[in-house]
């Protein structure tokens, strides 16, 4: 009898609960805002002309320091093709990696090109005798920002810096950082230097400058993941510009829109012809314009020339890769993802990235990529 | 005893068959469990053996964590450290006061009152831990400074309070977040457990004369014993295996530090959700391994919890 | 029904007096006033600081003067129920002051909007948006994962109550199910990922995240409903049997319905844990900002995976969303909650 009674109730609640889940069936995808703001409407104008529509659904997966530039891609793309739909993963560049070697994502971002071992397990995805390459396609600075009350300006050699974020320098106040600064009064407090918990290509590149730019002081290799003894680790950039943010003393290295978002002062960088340099678009675009193409078969890998001799050149600069295959795309996808790509490759994808933090790829480099884009297959 | 021996009905035979179909449903689920329990530990051996194989520093002590580079080197010793630290001091804390809150709602406080606040408890409860992490993160880390410093400043002659370095994120912060996320877990089960305990118990120790506390150390303490330590050990599983929360309020670092108060301390389910997206092929077998790791502990605590009620049921059952 | 005391003594034999029965709160009284004035002129302060100071010197305090007065057993027996309140309000506290703190965030965002909209062309910089893929998600992966994980488990539970009986086997499968609740949700995830996409090769969907909160919360189900059951008196059992009622009709009509309001909490806090789990589902769904309420076939959105992205986001407008979607979270949890509580409300034959 109690179970009957049970039952009358559940059935009840059953039906209660399908009724919301109706109600509630209303729901929708249309996010059209009636009045866009300028940048987004100058965005959509300059893009709908640019791109070629393909319908489906495209899973991505990879690099979080390209999310954003994804995200605002994705938005674009899909505006201007309603029957499309871009999903963006961000899980990282190994999750990406993985995912796309294993076939379930039609694409990955990466933050680093294929090595060799994943290189033979990718092309092995994309049939016999086909291969998989990397395609530069967000590029952007990487800045580093700082928490010091009342101070502003400050210029940090790589060597500095090496010895900051490996806790050699433990004061604001210390010699090394004042020769740097003579205008500035440092206080006498302490450092605390954030680093990425997580794997990341942000770190990687960061580190990667140190150790060609300060190669006495960092002696602690290139690595994804944080090499160095001391400081605080913390997921994401995010997590690293809010430490920095809520620190007194605190400094720390990320993407620049997390910088510009936060609004955390970010320090002028020394650069291989010893000038200091901010972190903007224009000298991003500078130190990238001398990078050099080492991949072969049509891999676009690029490779940094950290002895730059532009003296405007801001040197800790950040490229992600798309990961696709170059033959042998499932043919039901392969239209969309060509169409994405052309578009993300073309100028206008490129012009949009912008207000994102990120810069457009120099013009020689974006060449290779739009013609290895059209000829994917 | 054999129930359907005394029935000596037509039905009998049906009845038979229903009950046999019935035992072999449940046992039949029970074996189900076994096989999917089985097929993730071969699953998790099968990544994690190779991985430890290739491993140039010892697994169990190296304070390091780099699986992806060459030679590899990783050990587990500051996870493992953070995971059982956390966890301790979060049920040294959770543990007294959910019994609290538990006594409370069944014992002490006025019905109109603890039926509404036992529902709180429950929903409570229900609270996903990636709100106590967002919590945590966001208000909870500031607010820990000056408690930590204060600490720091009174107790540091204590070395556990000692910290050079002040900033939210450390494995005291990890415990405190832990310790209000198990809470009602524990508090939600152990009131089942105390609402249990026969009436006639309780009426019997209070007409004896005792006072409401002598009645509960009597009658409601020792019957809820068992379902006491089985709350306990599901906040103690929940509390080692967390992982979104503590990875939210962690300044991850390998070392292993006795000053709780320090920045840093890492648990090997925040290493995994921190680093699993990044890592190699080698990184992830290196991740798994140290979740193989955690399971065995879950495993120790288990046994140790089952040695204890089984112990306590021959004493009961002796006298 | 609260029991009330006997009076132990209601002779009073016993030599020593009564306190009456405003003392209690007189004490606590005095002593927050007394407090009030320390904290005024030395350096202590803050409201948490003060909070905590005044317990300890309660119940210190009132177990001194009913020592005094009234003899250790009394005392004990004050101290025991002033530190059973404390406790009370020691953990409300934190757990108000989260509830509180998500409402008050989640509030700027919660709106119709967020309720009817997905995240389809919104870019994380942008306000507006909302959650309703998301809510699909979590529902119907959560309610696959409860449709195979209660039945299963409470047929689990029911054998290691009414059939194991101490049995070896028995003895086996219980621990595996402890050993089941400590695994790490993540690799309950990792597990499905590998079986479901690399061995089967089935693509990201939110069944392949069913399939990964089921293995969470099934052992959850199986540990919480056997303890209930365990709890069901023996001679109620022994009465149905007696009546010559087959064993399976007694579990089903008898035992379970006893133990309903117990394995209802149980199943309840099974279906909240997975409810906000996000290492399996960040995993197996993949996470889409369109719609899709296809559980089998393409990416899924989740709940708690879209309050997780959403609060990694730089941006104030995506963690505005993350606040709102944890409020969402906690109140699709107190509807469940409530459904289940409405279910269970007369079928307990329990006096409280």
């Amino acid at each position: 009898m109690t179970i009957t009674r049970f039952g009358r109730r559940a059935a009840v609640a059953v039906v209660a609960l399908v009724g919301t889940l109706g109600l509630a069936a209303c729901g929708s995808d249309n996010n059209a805002t009636p009045s866009s703001s300028a940048s987004s409407s100058t965005t959509s104008s300059a893009t709908a002309g640019g791109i070629t529509c393909a319908s489906g659904t495209l899973t991505l997966s990879g690099s979080t320091a390209q999310a954003n530039a994804m995200s605002a891609w994705g938005k674009a793309y899909q505006t201007a093709c309603p029957g499309a739909t871009v999903n963006y993963g961000g899980g990282g560049s190994g999750a990406g990696v993985t995912q796309f070697t294993a076939g379930s994502v039609d694409f990955a971002g990466s933050d680093f090109a294929l090595t060799a071992d994943q290189k033979t397990a990718a092309d092995a995805r994309c049939g016999t005798g086909n291969t998989a390459v990397d395609l530069p396609m967000v590029a952007g600075p990487v800045a580093i920002g700082y928490n010091l009350p009342g101070v502003t300006g400050l210029q940090l050699s790589a060597s500095t810096l090496a010895k900051i974020f490996s806790g050699k320098i433990t004061k604001w106040d210390d010699a090394a950082i004042k020769a740097e600064n003579t205008g500035l009064t440092l206080p006498s407090i302490g450092i605390q230097s954030f680093h990425r918990s997580d794997g990341s290509g942000t770190t990687y590149n960061f580190v990667n400058y140190l150790a060609n730019d300060a190669k006495t002081d960092w002696t602690y290799g290139v690595n994804k993941n944080w090499p160095a003894p001391g400081g605080q680790g913390a997921k994401g950039s995010s997590a690293v510009a809010q430490g920095v943010k809520s620190t007194a003393g605190g400094i720390g290295y990320f993407e620049l829109s997390y910088a510009t978002q936060s609004s955390i002062p970010t320090a002028k960088v020394g650069n291989g012809q010893g000038a200091f340099v901010d972190a903007t678009g224009p000298n991003t675009v500078a130190f990238l314009s001398k990078a050099t193409v080492v991949g072969t078969n049509g891999d676009l890998a690029l490779s940094f020339d950290y002895g730059n001799t532009d003296a405007t050149a801001y040197p800790a600069a950040l490229v992600t890769y798309e990961i696709v295959c170059a033959k042998g795309n499932k043919s039901a996808q392969l239209p969309l993802i060509k169409s994405f790509l052309t578009y993300t490759s073309s100028a206008a994808g490129q012009g949009i990235l912008a207000t994102n933090g990120y810069v457009s790829l120099p013009a020689s480099i974006l060449a290779q990529v739009s013609a290895a884009v059209a000829t994917l297959s | 005893m054999q129930p359907g021996a005394i029935s000596g009905s037509k039905d009998a035979n049906k009845g038979r068959w229903l009950d046999v179909g019935f035992r072999r449903l449940s046992v039949g689920s029970a074996v189900l469990v076994l096989i999917i329990l089985v097929a993730i530990a071969l699953f998790l051996l099968q990544q994690a053996l190779p991985a430890i194989h290739k491993d140039t520093a010892n697994f169990l002590t190296e304070q390091q964590w780099r699986p992806d580079d060459t030679p590899a080197v990783f050990g587990i010793a500051a996870l493992l450290y953070g995971t059982l630290v956390t966890a301790f001091l979060a049920m040294l804390m959770a543990l007294p006061v959910a019994v609290g809150v538990a006594l409370w709602l069944t014992q002490y406080g006025p019905r109109a009152l603890a039926r509404p606040l036992g529902y709180v408890v429950d929903l409570l409860a229900a609270v996903p831990s990636v709100v106590f992490g967002l919590w945590g993160l966001i208000y909870l880390v500031p607010k820990m400074i000056p408690l930590s410093a204060w600490l720091s400043t009174y107790f540091g002659w204590i070395p556990i309070f000692k910290s050079d370095a002040i900033f939210g994120k450390s494995i005291f912060t990890a415990s405190v977040v832990l310790a209000i996320m198990v809470l009602p877990v524990i508090a939600a089960v152990t009131r089942e457990v105390f609402l249990q305990v026969p009436r006639e118990n309780q009426e019997a120790a209070l007409a004896l004369g005792s006072t409401r506390w002598e009645m509960i150390r009597l009658a409601v303490l020792p019957y809820g014993r068992s379902g006491l330590i089985s709350a306990a050990v599901l906040g103690f599983g929940r509390a080692l295996g967390e992982t979104i929360a503590v990875a939210l309020v962690l300044s991850a670092n390998y070392t292993v530090s006795a000053h709780l108060l320090t920045p840093g301390g890492n648990t090997i389910a925040a290493n995994i959700a921190n680093t699993f997206g990044e890592a190699g092929s080698l990184g992830r077998g290196a991740l798994i391994a140290s979740g193989l790791v955690l399971f065995v502990i879950t495993l120790a605590v288990n046994f140790g919890a089952r040695a204890i009620v089984a112990r306590r049921r021959e004493f009961t059952a002796a006298t | 029904m609260t029991l009330t005391a006997l009076d132990p003594d209601p002779l009073h034999l016993a030599s020593k007096g009564r306190l009456p029965r405003w003392a209690s709160p007189a004490i606590a009284l005095a002593c927050a006033v007394l407090l009030l004035l320390v904290f005024a002129i030395t350096p202590a302060d803050g409201r948490a600081d003060y909070l905590v100071t005044l317990a300890v010197v309660f119940l210190v305090v009132q177990f001194a003067i009913s020592y005094a007065v009234e003899g250790g057993r009394k005392a004990r027996d004050r101290l025991a129920a002033a530190a059973a309140v404390t406790g009370l309000f020691l953990a409300l506290l934190p757990l108000v002051a989260i509830l509180g703190f998500t409402i008050v965030k989640g509030m700027k965002r919660f709106d119709v909007t967020f309720l009817t909209h997905s995240m389809r062309n919104v870019a994380d910089s942008d306000p507006g948006g909302g959650a309703y893929h998301a809510i699909i998600g979590t529902l119907e992966q959560v309610g696959i994962a409860s449709l195979f994980s209660v039945p299963l488990g409470l047929l689990v539970s029911i054998y290691l109550v009414e059939y194991g009986g101490g049995r070896r086997f028995a003895r086996l499968v219980s621990t595996f199910v402890d050993v089941m609740t400590g695994l790490p949700s993540i690799i309950a995830g990792l597990f499905v990922l590998s079986f479901w996409g690399l061995v089967l090769h089935q693509g990201f969907s939110g069944f392949a995240g069913s399939l990964a909160l089921t293995v969470i919360m099934l052992p959850v189900v199986v540990r919480t409903t056997e303890e209930m059951l365990r709890l069901v008196p023996p001679a109620l059992r022994e009465a149905a049997f007696a009546l010559g009622v087959r064993k399976w009709r007694t579990v089903l009509s008898v035992v379970l319905p006893t133990a309903l309001a117990g394995i209802t909490t149980g199943v309840m806090l099974a279906v909240a844990r997975v409810v906000g789990e996000t290492a399996p589902v960040l995993l197996t769904v993949f996470g889409t900002s369109s719609i899709n309420t296809n559980p089998f076939s393409g990416p899924q959105e989740s709940l708690p995976l879209f309050v997780f992205s959403e609060a990694g986001l730089p941006n104030n407008t995506a963690v505005d969303r993350a606040w709102s979607g944890a409020l969402t979270l906690i109140i699709l949890v107190l509807l469940l909650t409530t459904a289940a509580r409405l279910l269970t409300r007369r079928s307990a034959p329990r006096g409280r």
